[in-house]
């Protein structure tokens, strides 16, 4: 069974954003990146299942620059087998990296049984590249699932909706499944498993390797900028019990008569 | 004049009402319609209302339930059969599934969980946030057409004398095609409240909250507003709320008229969620969190004293 996990590499959750001067993207440099941290469900899945199917493998892919490889090395610790990066620019949009994860799995010559990636990157948020992938490769695909059972080649998945409330989709490999937080826990790499990893094999291919050229981008972002800042608002101390009451009366009254939000 | 087409799903056999907003912002273009399946005429004047010239009624079999092939596979026979320049839809649950592989289908281009746009020469212009909302850019489209759009909920905002369209139907006969994957059921949220994404008023509890058990004096505040419930990663990953509520960078991002903070520091990531919420108000017993330098007002106190007093406050405001 081959199954193929897609990841990105984003900044850490803490990052403080700054646009770069010419607004065309945010500075780098001195960002920390880390696996999405959707995609470690999706890594997580396919090591479940390869627990209980020692004949499957799973390669993570990975499209984004090779400053550092965190990602993937990151994936192999926690028992992925092998790795394919195609070297880009951090800022490629979604139909550009569905279509070099595609040529990436064809590179492999390996016949994909599942799929699956993080249900959305939290850089650009787009929640695109999973299911373009899926039309690109003519499979069904479910996104921002939150449960998976696998018996033979029948997948029985829970996609969440709004409010919480779930569908359940049955469908059969292949297919592309978008994870989200709740489907699993993710381990964490073990030492052994991180020497592991450096040992194990990672093919590195360029954009033109994979039939992707700048024609092929759809989304074009300039004038990064940071939102407005608000000006400060008032703050009220009621940490004297006393006060509680005329601090609270006085904080909705203004709701009423100053932001006319009740 | 761009044509655009606007695809509404429907909630209880009514359009969202972020089809609506989108129709109000595109006064000026000749915008149509198109709906899976069947709507009454009081929906359709709703949506002529807001400017919609002709409403398309897409009828088929296979198609009583959502799908992500059979919606795609539909929307694509009729879109194909018609000449848009753009195709929008809300950035819902749905909306998010289906918009990529519809717009793949055209090779084309998709923006997605776009808060503004204008037609700048005939061409979209959309303002987005990335990072969750830590920066905003300028978002355009290249490529094949029609180019494809999500709007996020409640943020561009209802259009107050919007221009009425003609609001003629029209029924097409599409084919759903090779579904493979299928609905067998679906589970109820054990909720019944409006979403996060699309609650005008939300009240959020942070690790302060200390146990699930206590998420009862924000479910009873929330009762009294009409408000959605609502969590900090720090609350969720410690167990008091499933992620279903989360709100911030691993979560929900959230833009409500009024924004209710209570016992929650104010991380980055959550800040990312929620900043643009209209109003802030803060609870925290903590004078320096975070949070503060983001509310509009805010309470230094117990949270555990300031919350039931405050409800009961808004009850006798409210007439309750």
């Amino acid at each position: 069974m081959n199954i193929f996990v897609c990841v990105k590499q984003v900044p850490d959750t803490e990052t403080k954003v700054t646009p770069t001067s010419d607004g065309s993207f945010i500075e780098t440099s001195s960002i920390k990146w880390i696996m999405n941290p959707y995609d470690e469900f999706a890594v997580e899945q396919a090591l479940l299942i390869k627990q209980s199917n020692s004949a499957a493998n799973v390669t993570v892919l990975r499209v984004g620059s090779v400053k550092d490889t965190e990602a993937l090395r990151t994936a192999m610790a926690m028992g992925a087998d092998d790795a394919a990066l195609v070297e880009a620019a951090d800022n490629l949009d979604s139909y550009s990296i569905a279509k070099a994860l595609k040529g990436a799995i064809e590179k492999t010559g390996k016949k994909p049984d599942l799929i699956l990636a993080g249900k959305q990157a939290i850089d650009d948020d787009a929640l695109q590249v999973p299911q373009v992938l899926a039309e690109m490769l003519g499979l069904p695909s479910v996104s921002v699932i939150v449960g998976f059972e696998l018996a033979g080649n029948n997948v029985k998945v829970k996609r969440e909706v709004e409010g919480g409330a779930l569908e359940v989709y049955e469908l059969s490999t292949p297919c592309v499944l978008a994870c989200n937080k709740g489907l699993n826990t993710p381990r964490y790499a073990s030492l052994p498993g991180i020497m592991k990893a450096k040992k194990k094999p990672m093919a590195q291919y360029s954009l033109g390797d994979v039939g992707v050229s700048e024609a092929d981008r759809r989304v074009k972002y300039s004038q990064f900028r940071l939102p407005p800042e608000k000006p400060p608002g008032k703050k009220f101390d009621a940490s004297d019990a006393a006060k509680q009451k005329e601090v609270v009366n006085q904080v909705v009254g203004l709701l009423r008569t100053e932001a006319k939000v009740i | 004049m761009a044509n655009v087409l606007v695809f509404t799903e429907l909630h209880d056999g009514h359009v969202k009402p972020v089809t609506l907003e989108i129709l109000g912002k595109l006064s000026g273009q000749n915008a149509d319609v198109a709906v899976i399946g069947d709507i009454d005429a009081s929906q359709v004047a709703e949506l002529a209302k807001y400017g919609a010239q002709s409403v398309h009624k897409l009828k088929g079999a296979n198609l009583e339930k959502y799908s992500p092939e059979g919606y795609s596979n539909s929307l694509a026979e009729f879109i194909k059969s018609k000449s848009y320049d753009y195709v929008f839809a809300g950035a819902t649950s749905m909306g998010k599934d289906l918009l990529p592989r519809l717009a793949t289908k055209f090779d084309a281009g998709l923006a997605s969980d776009v808060v503004n746009f204008i037609f700048e020469g005939g061409s979209f212009a959309g303002t987005r946030p990335l990072f969750a909302g830590k920066c905003l850019a300028k978002v355009e489209l290249a490529g094949p057409k029609p180019h494809f759009i999500s709007i996020r909920p409640n943020a561009l905002g209802m259009t107050a004398n919007p221009t009425a369209g003609a609001g003629a139907c029209a029924d097409t006969n599409v084919n759903a095609g090779n579904i493979r994957a299928t609905i067998k059921e679906i589970v109820k949220a054990a909720s019944t409240k409006v979403d996060l994404t699309e609650a005008n008023i939300i009240v959020t509890g942070g690790r302060a909250m200390k146990g699930a058990e206590n998420f009862k004096i924000l479910e009873q505040m929330a009762d009294v507003i009409g408000a959605t419930v609502g969590a900090s990663r720090a609350a969720v990953d410690s167990g008091f709320a499933p992620h279903a509520m989360q709100v911030g960078q691993t979560g929900k991002t959230v833009a409500p008229s009024l924004y209710i903070a209570c016992g929650v520091s104010g991380a980055i990531q959550h800040l990312a969620g929620m900043r643009t919420s209209k109003v802030i108000v803060a609870i925290n017993s903590d004078p320096d969190a975070p949070i503060f330098t983001k509310a509009d007002y805010g309470i230094v106190g117990d949270l555990f004293q300031i919350v039931p007093i405050m409800t009961e406050e808004l009850k006798k405001l409210l007439g309750k």
